[in-house]
């Protein structure tokens, strides 16, 4: 009884030592592939930090184990059911997104790096998952793909893997894309839900902290659609959604103009970070 | 959904040395002991063998079974003697093949 409780008094005290610290992000470097990939960017202008850092930096060994090596990282095997639907007949004009677009590793490079851009039919932003509907529903005379659903997620990320280690970097000159980067932006400072948290608490003032058991990140989208331990291949705007769900409040809808101005001005904090997709995230 | 496997043998390496292999395939290893929606059994459907060779020479090889997931991914060890090819091959119940080779330059 005496043993059990000395070693009860030591392991709170290692808990009380190792628990409350600060997670820094680790000095490491990623190469995915032979590719090296940036983690570490100088800010753009106006950014709030002086570096932006990639997820990757902020996980555990084993966790960076995964995406270092692509035949280990899990969500790879949903880039290889994205290479099908990409040559996948589908519509009434007969034609795949191939029939058009050739080679995904020619014609897509540099997509993922990209977008969202400007878009003038809807003068809306544009995001890849809808370019993708838009190409769908115009040129191949198919269904759109419901969020989340159909291959969507899979699509995506074949199409922004083949963008793998370019620096992510949106036009922010093109049509309105300005006023949506400074939407995206209150957005993101918005404090909503009743726990009144917004984006900027956890990922600007406590990044590198500790929460819920996990090393709080600055929260970057360079390597979506991600592969999460906790809940598998996962989009961007089920993540979102996730994480404005966990701060108690009304979830806006996938792709509504409040996620597209938000994932316009995330993309552009993560600005010179490599497209990671698909990355490996607890 | 058979795609083109994927394999990872290194670039080079150092006569005798030990090397890492390591392959996946996509493949839905359908074990025939489910049933549809109706009750009928699903037709089994498993890549049943998977071998490597080295210049015609046998490195690894085994029987895969139904109870055996998606996706099987094979990681092993062999030793270089010389600069070959490695030949990989992943055998289907309906009898396609599927192959993939990867050559190693020994310095």
């Amino acid at each position: 009884m005496k043993r059990l409780l000395i070693a009860g008094a030591a392991l709170a005290a290692g808990l009380a030592a190792g628990g409350w610290a600060t997670a820094e992000p680790v000095d490491d470097t990623l190469e995915i592939d032979g590719v090296p990939m940036i983690t570490r960017a100088k800010a753009p202008e106006g950014h709030p930090f002086e570096e932006v850092l990639s997820g990757w930096l902020y996980r555990e060994a084993e966790t960076r184990d995964l995406e270092r090596d692509s035949i280990e990282n899990p969500a790879m095997v949903s880039v290889e059911d994205g290479e099908v639907l990409w040559n996948k007949v589908d519509g009434t004009a007969g034609k795949s997104c191939a029939s058009c677009h050739g080679d995904a590793a020619e014609s897509m490079k540099g997509i993922g790096a990209h977008f969202p851009k400007w878009d003038e039919d809807s003068q809306k932003p544009i995001n890849v998952e809808l370019q993708i509907n838009k190409c769908r529903t115009e040129q191949m005379g198919a269904e759109a793909l419901p969020f989340d659903k159909g291959g969507q997620n899979e699509l995506t990320a074949y199409i922004k893997h083949q963008s793998l280690g370019m620096p992510v970097e949106i036009d922010l000159s093109e049509g309105d894309m300005q006023s949506w980067w400074e939407r995206g932006k209150e957005v993101y400072y918005t404090r909503t839900g009743q726990l009144n948290l917004s984006c900027a608490s956890c990922h600007e003032v406590n990044a590198g902290k500790f929460i819920r058991a996990d090393h709080l990140s600055q929260g970057q989208i360079n390597g979506f659609p991600v592969y999460r331990l906790k809940s598998g291949f996962t989009s961007l705007h089920n993540r979102f959604r996730g994480c404005i769900r966990d701060t108690r409040a009304e979830i806006p809808k996938a792709f509504s103009d409040d996620l597209m101005a938000l994932e316009t001005y995330v993309t552009w904090r993560g600005t010179g970070l490599s497209v990671e997709t698909p990355a490996v995230r607890p | 959904m058979a795609s083109k496997p994927r394999i990872k043998v290194p670039k080079s390496a150092s006569a005798g040395e030990v090397i890492t292999l390591k392959t996946l395939i996509s493949h839905e290893m359908e074990s025939g002991q489910r049933k549809d929606k109706d009750g009928n059994p699903i037709p089994r459907k498993i890549i049943n063998k998977f071998t490597c060779t080295f210049e015609g020479q046998m490195v690894f090889e085994c029987d895969l079974d139904p109870a055996i997931s998606a996706n099987p991914y094979f990681e092993f060890n062999a030793k270089v003697p010389s600069s070959g090819t490695f030949k990989f091959a992943w055998l289907d119940d309906d009898g396609s093949v599927y192959e993939a080779e990867a050559p190693i330059e020994v310095k």
